[in-house]
């Protein structure tokens, strides 16, 4: 049934180069841990990455490709996704923008693109501060968009901003990115930073507990792992993905 | 003794670092991935680095192949090198060998050949004092932990005595 199509996924991956650690002991995951997806070209970045995600209590899985990603979701040309992947599923993926075949954009939108991920929030990390590239991915339905080098702080922000102390249902979770559309003000493109930490850790309430920034890379200041002053901005998207 | 060589070498490690920043060689980026080190990993950074070298070096040798050549006009691809060489770069905290790299990779969007071969020679330097620094402050880091670690024989001995003074009837 769907379990053994896991497992012989599993055995599958394990032996395809690209993925740099699979973590599953059994099929009947921990569901508490967040798992994320972290996809780069550079292994240097992998490394750091999966390091940052690890130190946060998230599950990782490292690829060094969109498509090694893809055929890890079951969204590869050769296999559809018909199996229900609820013991590998995923809650996050972040994945770098410049990679060579296919960009972390295109990855985004085929990701959108399906049925049965595109609820699956996805944030690019790039080294570039380019609006134009922020802007498409953003109103591609990207989540967030985050400008390298990552640092803990960020990592904590995004885990904080979108699982809260615990894990939230999904449906719970939609209800909370609509709420956040509706209750966060007109956002405008005037660079301004909010540099205060959390006051409310909860993710249920109804204000958003993020605040917009801006995506000027500033010179940041030597900063503990706890500072918030990485700068990032969250957009309202007109339509619902 | 050794104790007193623990603090010596802690002092040396942090001399090294400040000088790396005061440079601008390092940026607090390395600081972030120092943070990231724990019991699960103690070798974090160490790992990180080395990964760095061997794809840096790959990537310096692929550079100067493309430019030794005299009929050569690939600079699309000398940029996807460049890219990457900023973006680890900049992971690790290699901040005036990312500096480089910016102004390398203006050169190559101008076409400018002499330009991109003086960047290169730069880049050659700028990565061969980060590699030897950074081997260097690593050496210092294994010798103090060894030294915190090594159990001191002048102690053990005396220990030793003193059990053999509480038991005067050993057979």
């Amino acid at each position: 049934m769907s379990k053994n199509g896991v497992f012989s996924r599993l055995r599958r991956l394990e032996k395809v180069e690209g993925v740099d650690e699979y973590e599953y002991a059994n099929p009947s995951c921990d569901s508490d841990e967040v798992h994320v997806l972290a996809v780069d070209d550079s292994l240097v970045d992998r490394k750091v990455i999966e390091k940052l995600l690890k130190i946060t209590s998230c599950k990782v899985t490292a690829v060094d490709s969109g498509r090694r990603a893809l055929q890890f979701l079951g969204l590869d040309e050769e296999e559809t996704a018909s199996v229900g992947f609820d013991d590998l599923k995923v809650d996050l993926i972040i994945t770098d923008y410049c990679m060579p075949g296919m960009t972390g954009y295109e990855l985004l939108k085929k990701i959108k693109g399906s049925s049965i991920f595109r609820e699956i929030p996805v944030v690019i990390m790039s080294s570039e501060n380019v609006l134009a590239r922020i802007d498409s991915c953003l109103e591609e339905g990207a989540e967030d968009f985050i400008v390298k080098p990552v640092k803990l702080a960020d990592v904590k922000r995004l885990k904080r901003c979108m699982f809260g102390e615990g894990r939230i249902p999904k449906q719970e979770r939609a209800f909370n990115k609509r709420k956040l559309q509706q209750d966060s003000p007109e956002i405008t493109n005037a660079p301004s930073l909010d540099e205060n930490a959390l006051s409310s850790p909860s993710h249920s309430s109804t204000s958003s507990p993020c605040s917009p920034r801006s995506f000027s890379s500033l010179p940041s200041t030597p900063c503990s792992p706890t500072s918030l002053d990485s700068p990032t901005r969250r957009v309202k998207v007109s339509d619902d993905s | 003794m050794l104790g007193l060589s623990v603090e010596r070498l802690r002092a040396d490690m942090n001399r090294l670092l400040a000088l790396l920043f005061h440079q601008g060689v390092l940026d607090e980026q390395f600081l972030q991935l120092q943070q990231l080190q724990d019991e699960s990993s103690p070798n974090f950074v160490s790992e990180v680095v080395n990964i760095y070298f061997h794809e840096s070096e790959k990537l310096l040798r692929n550079l100067r192949a493309l430019l030794v050549d005299k009929e050569f006009s690939d600079y699309k691809k000398m940029g996807t090198h460049l890219n990457q060489f900023m973006g680890s770069s900049s992971s690790i905290g290699a901040q005036r060998i990312r500096n480089v790299c910016v102004a390398f990779r203006a050169a190559s969007d101008q076409n400018n050949r002499p330009g991109c071969i003086r960047a290169l020679e730069l880049l050659e330097y700028e990565y061969c004092y980060l590699k030897n620094k950074l081997h260097e402050l690593f050496q210092i880091e294994q010798q103090r932990i060894l030294a915190a670690t090594v159990r001191y024989p002048m102690q053990q001995q005396h220990h030793q005595q003193q059990q053999q003074q509480q038991q005067p009837n050993n057979p």
